[in-house]
């Protein structure tokens, strides 16, 4: 059985017959072929998955492609300028070794953006309670909080 | 995730026709802890009806000494709510205190309550203020709602529309988390309302439920030391891996306690 | 000429894609006629299989094939290879039983490989393989390793009937226990090493294709090192010439151990292939990953030290019982015996020296290397005994451990490694001012105002690094070589390829390695990328673990880089018409010595691929040169951390207040790096001492923390800001000075946070992990006695 459905992504309309069961995780990465999303377990633990639906953070791994009709997406692909430019969060990861491995960094950075779109300067230990859904295994999380508090600031003063 | 068939029923109305008609099937609020089980295999409803774009299911209202939420309201709506955060801070800050920023971005109060995970936070809440659930074909009260370990009041074909808390004088939620899953191995829930004393705890047993002995220790006096005299049982509190009974047992104390002290900042 | 790029912080390479989404992970490559895998793994801990009926499965909407182990049999595929043999006490070789690729009639743990359903897509490979039908007879298990020695318990292998796996020790027992008896003092300590899941971000994948064309093989596979899956799947298992087989290992999420193993179903994609003409993907969950992943640690042991009157350490006697799970995994022999028992000495001059290490068969996943692989054990027993023999002998731990300091080098330990260098009071030092721990009674004092509880902690630890000179290896057991292999092409315009059979995963490599290169070179490092992971490509490799990249993988590079200035240099002198001799190079400079005559390297490039002006009759054209380098010894980085805790006495929770981390990894190529390498080992530590437990059912062998909601890698707000130093004694056995720092965190943090624990509750033992729960139970024991 298939349904059809559409919705934004990085400002683009998409759609696509798809099974019912399809995650919105595996509509972008398999029918959209935006690999950047990440898939790192099955419990909506590890936030590898998050990208942001109308403007908010989610676990793509966590719902259906069906629940995003109509929706807004934006994944990891969609940040940077079209010109290759990269966002400010993105920026701060690289400039403060907040990755290593690179297969938790979308998540994180889909999430940072999020909330230091509505918490412009953040302490220290509310960006670590902000992380509450987004795991690493690679930095200890001392770097990518380090990050999230740069690339907060680059974006509060580039508004 | 087993195949299933979709809907997206347009009214509650419709909704509920849906749900009457398929009986395997299942209500798909935020899907937060609906999708995790059917992904791992652990639910394999016939038929998933959305009521995600049911506009009346969704919205805040503060009146006349009242929150009501609408079923489908995300939990980071509730935690980012003004009126809310006026009105009962503690709700608020219980609903910032679910899983984590990305499940509160989905997840919603009609689904906590009707999947009624043991460890969930929201039966905390209801139970501690003595809320009211409305649904489709009725109203029940919070000491009615909770039944046992997944188990509510609500029948087939009967869809929450939305929760009414009476707003307290005064009441906090405190949590001690599982470390790994972030569920509440012990949430307690007290306040101080119009009727009295109420203390509700997630996370221990079956089901949420109120710990009456506090309730009258704090009911002759709210302050924190009326909490160290009561002696909280082990029996029939949850053991697994993270925590025995017993330890549950002690950790309702401390984090009653702190409850108390935090309702009285 | 360019600022020196060796010890800069340099902005990784890498980062670009992985920052955009363009990182290509095995999983994302997507194969022309592309199918999925899904394996039938056993739900039991042990069972015979009485049959398999895979009728329905096959019918199955979208299903192409089903695989059993009868299949596997019939094509006379070989079982998954060990690559080192232990010889036990008696001078016998360990018992290796039969390791299939799918059940051969019986499944050990749960999990277990028995089916593999190919189908069009993963999820309806997943609906199938639910159809297999499989009739088991299940059997008792057993889950622990001491009690799988027990009589009665069940057993395995029908060739390990005890399921023991070797009984093997190191030092000489006589003199040990001579030592212990003239002791003043003699501290002992009954040692859990907690068994963990690796939980590397991305889970495991593989995607096999087979081309028609030319017979030959494709395996894209998240792995720690290519050449030696390669290896391993066509010598051993497949029966294949190694060069009808390439194995690509692209962007790898993470590894920590749990990749560098060939596992089943590696070779269940790359077979099936061929058996279906289409390429065959499987990409595990996260809960088929904990099950199936190789596990770390799993160690129970008894730990004495003996001490005279004045704290000095006269002998140690250890005797520790490995788990090795149901089988053995790649590497897992030589992890509780080469890599654990060798490091006991420590920082120490403690001058004997007895281990016994008995391994066993349970029904559990194999476990083998994860990050540290032995030495996180062995310095959780030492540092755990010294800490503890402190305060029994009342003496400042600190002092303690100075009184005993290895200062004269190169040191022969008596558990046969030799340390080249180092300087251990140095990082102690730092580490205790960094630590404030002066200020620490007045911190106690105010937490004990607040009602909680303060502790502090130490562990100076000390790693073998940079696996390893080979003969030394061959002459443990090891059944393959352990050098590195590089290679630098030079092309016509100056830019460069180097080509590294160190994979990296996350390390760094494509900056650190660059900046050598481009550092010896003098060139912009944007004019150097490094290219790794894949078989075609790369002239071999032994891979990435045990903190061996640097060290071992770069001085090839380093070999290499030293062929082509050499060649260079002959260029250098014909263009310049000057004797040979009389070249100096310096960093892309070639200066005929005492003149201002000069050539850059780039133009020494231009000239060996447009050779109009060019030495014929003594060199060919060209600029590319490899090495293959086998390291002469080990590394040691050594270093000391200390940890300081706040325990909530009513929760049972414990907070890191404070870290401080001193290293000794000798000559550093970019501190950024290294730091992060810190920050992570450190965490991994932290979790297995705080969050980290692998539990199975003792009963029935399930896995119980088999998901991230039981089992709990530390999340942010679980770990605090490190602070990070460093001090610098280089490596004298390698060219860059160097030594590697992957794996020092996760070794030192454990015992430090232990250590700051124990001190905190008064205790003298606490288990890992120590959960509030486990904290909680431990005060109240305290309590009652």
């Amino acid at each position: 059985m298939s349904v059809k459905v559409s919705m934004k992504v990085n400002g683009k309309a998409v759609s696509a017959e798809v099974e019912e069961r399809t995650l919105l995780v595996t509509f972008i990465r398999e029918h959209l072929l935006l690999t950047g999303t990440h898939v790192g377990c099955d419990t909506a633990q590890c936030g590898a998955c998050t990208v942001s639906m109308n403007g908010g953070a989610v676990k793509a791994c966590s719902m259906l492609a069906m629940q995003a009709e109509g929706a807004e997406i934006t994944t990891i692909e969609g940040v940077a300028k079209p010109d290759g430019t990269l966002h400010p969060m993105q920026a701060a990861f690289k400039e403060h070794h907040g990755l290593q491995c690179g297969f938790c960094t979308p998540g994180m950075v889909m999430n940072a953006i999020d909330y230091a779109t509505r918490h412009p300067s953040p302490s220290e230990q509310d960006i670590r309670e902000a992380l509450d859904g987004n795991l690493c295994r690679c930095t200890g999380y001392h770097n990518i909080v380090k990050s999230i508090a740069a690339g907060a600031k680059a974006m509060a003063s580039a508004k | 995730m087993h195949a299933f068939k979709y809907h997206r029923p347009a009214s509650v109305k419709d909704a509920e026709a849906l749900a009457t008609k398929n009986a395997e099937g299942r209500l798909l609020a935020g899907g937060q802890s609906l999708v995790q089980a059917m992904k791992l295999r652990l639910s394999s409803p016939t038929d998933l009806i959305d009521l995600g774009t049911i506009k009346e299911l969704t919205g805040i209202k503060v009146s006349g000494g009242t929150v009501e939420i609408g079923a489908m309201t995300r939990h980071s709506e509730v935690h980012r709510s003004a009126e809310v955060k006026k009105a009962i801070p503690a709700l608020a800050a219980l609903a910032g205190m679910i899983g984590d920023r990305q499940v509160r971005n989905m997840g919603t109060i009609g689904g906590s309550l009707a999947n009624n995970d043991p460890a969930a936070d929201y039966p905390g809440a209801v139970l501690g203020l003595g809320a009211t659930i409305t649904t489709n074909k009725r109203k029940i009260e919070a000491d009615k709602f909770f039944t046992g370990l997944y188990e509510t009041a609500l029948k087939p074909g009967e869809i929450i529309t939305s929760v009414s808390f009476p707003v307290p004088k005064r009441a906090a939620y405190t949590k001690f988390k599982n470390p790994a899953s972030r569920f509440a191995i012990v949430g307690v829930f007290v306040a101080e309302t119009a009727s009295g004393v109420r203390v509700a705890v997630t996370g221990a047993g079956a089901c949420a439920f109120r710990q009456t002995d506090m309730e009258k220790a704090l009911g002759a006096k709210f302050a924190a030391e009326s909490i160290a005299k009561v002696k909280v049982k082990p029996d029939d509190l949850n053991t697994d891996l993270h925590a025995s009974a017993e330890y549950r047992a002690h950790l309702i104390g401390v984090m009653a306690k702190r409850a108390v002290e935090a309702a009285l900042k | 000429m360019n600022a020196p790029l060796i010890g800069a912080r340099v902005q990784r390479k890498e980062d670009y894609r992985f920052l955009t989404g363009a990182g290509q992970y095995t999983d994302d490559v997507t194969l022309k006629n592309q199918s999925h895998a899904a394996f039938v793994r056993s739900p039991h801990a042990h069972a015979k299989i009485k049959s398999i009926k895979a009728d329905k499965a096959k019918k199955a909407p979208g299903v192409i094939a089903v695989f059993t182990g009868a299949d596997i049999a019939a094509a006379k595929l070989g079982g998954l290879p060990c690559g080192w043999l232990i010889t036990d006490v008696k001078g016998e070789p360990m018992k290796e039983p039969p390791h299939p690729v799918l059940a051969d009639g019986k499944v050990r743990y749960v999990g277990d490989h028995v089916a593999v359903v190919v189908a069009e897509t993963a999820e309806q490979a997943r609906d199938a393989a639910e159809l297999v039908e499989v009739d088991y007879e299940v059997l008792p298990a057993v889950v622990d390793a001491v009690a799988a020695r027990k009589k009665g318990a069940p057993v395995l292998h029908e060739i390990a009937p005890d399921n023991t796996c070797y009984v093997w020790s190191i030092g000489d027992k006589a003199v040990v226990d001579a030592a212990f008896a003239k002791a003043a003092h003699v501290t002992k300590l009954d040692i859990v090493n907690n068994r963990l899941i690796p939980t590397a971000m991305e889970p495991r994948a593989a995607n096999g294709s087979y081309n028609r064309s030319d017979d030959s093989y494709t395996l894209y596979v998240a792995s720690q090192n290519p050449h030696v899956e390669r290896l391993l799947m066509t010598a051993f298992v497949m029966g294949l010439p190694e060069h009808k087989v390439r194995v690509v290992a692209p962007d790898v999420g993470g590894g920590f151990g749990s990749k560098i193993y060939l596992y089943a179903e590696d070779v269940v994609v790359t077979w099936a292939s061929r058996q279906i003409g289409r390429p065959v993907k499987w990409t595990a969950d996260r809960s088929e990953s904990s099950l199936s992943d190789a596990h770390g640690r799993d160690h129970q042991t008894l730990a004495e030290m003996a001490l005279d009157k004045d704290g000095k350490f006269l002998a140690m006697r250890v005797h520790t019982t490995a788990n090795m799970g149901a089988y053995l995994s790649t590497f897992a022999s030589c992890i509780p015996t080469i890599l654990y028992a060798t490091l006991l000495s420590g920082q120490y001059t403690t001058p004997a020296i007895y281990c016994e290490v008995t391994a066993t068969f349970t029904n559990t996943a194999p476990v083998d290397a994860y990050r540290g692989a032995g030495r996180p054990e062995a310095t959780y027993v030492v540092e755990r005994l010294v800490e503890t023999a402190a305060r029994e002998m009342k003496i400042d731990p600190a002092e303690l451990r100075r009184r005993n300091f290895i200062r004269s080098f190169p040191y022969q330990t008596p558990v046969a490694l030799q340390y080249d260098i180092g300087d251990y009071d140095a990082t102690l030092d730092a580490a205790q001012k960094m630590a404030d721990v002066a200020g620490f009674p007045a911190r106690r004092k105010a937490s004990e105002a607040k009602g909680k509880l303060r502790g502090l902690g130490y562990a100076a630890y000390i790693e073998a690094c940079g696996i390893a000179p080979s003969a030394v290896a061959g002459s443990l057991g090891a059944r393959a070589g352990l050098f590195e292999a590089g290679e630098i092409r030079v092309h016509p315009t100056g830019s460069v390829t180097v080509f590294t059979g160190s994979h990296s995963h996350g390390q760094g490599h494509e900056t650190s390695f660059a900046q050598v290169v481009a550092d010896r070179l003098g060139m912009p490092i944007e004019n150097v990328d490094i290219v790794h992971g894949d078989t075609s490509k790369i002239l071999f490799g032994m891979g990435t673990y045990g903190s061996r990249s640097i060290a071992v993988g770069g001085t090839a590079i380093v070999k290499a880089l030293d062929k082509i200035i050499a060649k260079g240099r002959k260029i250098a002198a014909h263009l310049m018409e000057a004797a040979e001799g009389d070249v100096e190079y310096d960093r892309g400079v070639y200066k005929v010595a005492g003149t201002d005559k000069q050539k850059l390297f780039g133009e020494v490039a231009f000239a060996a691929y447009v050779p109009h002006n060019y030495p014929h009759d003594k060199l060919e054209p060209g600029l590319n040169e490899n090495a293959f380098y086998d390291p002469a010894n080990f590394t040691f980085p050594a270093g000391t951390y200390i940890c300081e805790v706040e325990v909530d006495p009513e929760t049972g929770v414990v907070k890191i207040e404070r870290w401080s981390a001193v290293d000794d990894f000798g000559k550093i190529i970019n501190p950024m790096i290294v730091e992060g390498q810190v920050h992570g080992g450190l965490t991994q530590g932290i979790g297995q001492a705080l969050t980290e437990g692998c539990h199975y059912d003792p009963a029935t062998g399930q896995l119980v923390t088999g998901s991230l909601m039981d089992y709990c890698i530390p999340r942010a707000d679980d770990v605090p800001n490190f602070q990070v130093d460093t001090r610098e004694t280089p490596c004298t056995h390698n060219p860059l000075g160097v030594k590697g720092c992957g794996e020092a965190g996760a070794i030192g943090a454990p015992p430090a946070l232990i250590n700051a624990i124990t001190d905190a509750l008064g205790v003298r033992e606490i288990a890992m992990p120590a959960t509030p729960q486990t904290v909680w139970r431990t005060l109240q024991n305290k309590k009652a006695a």
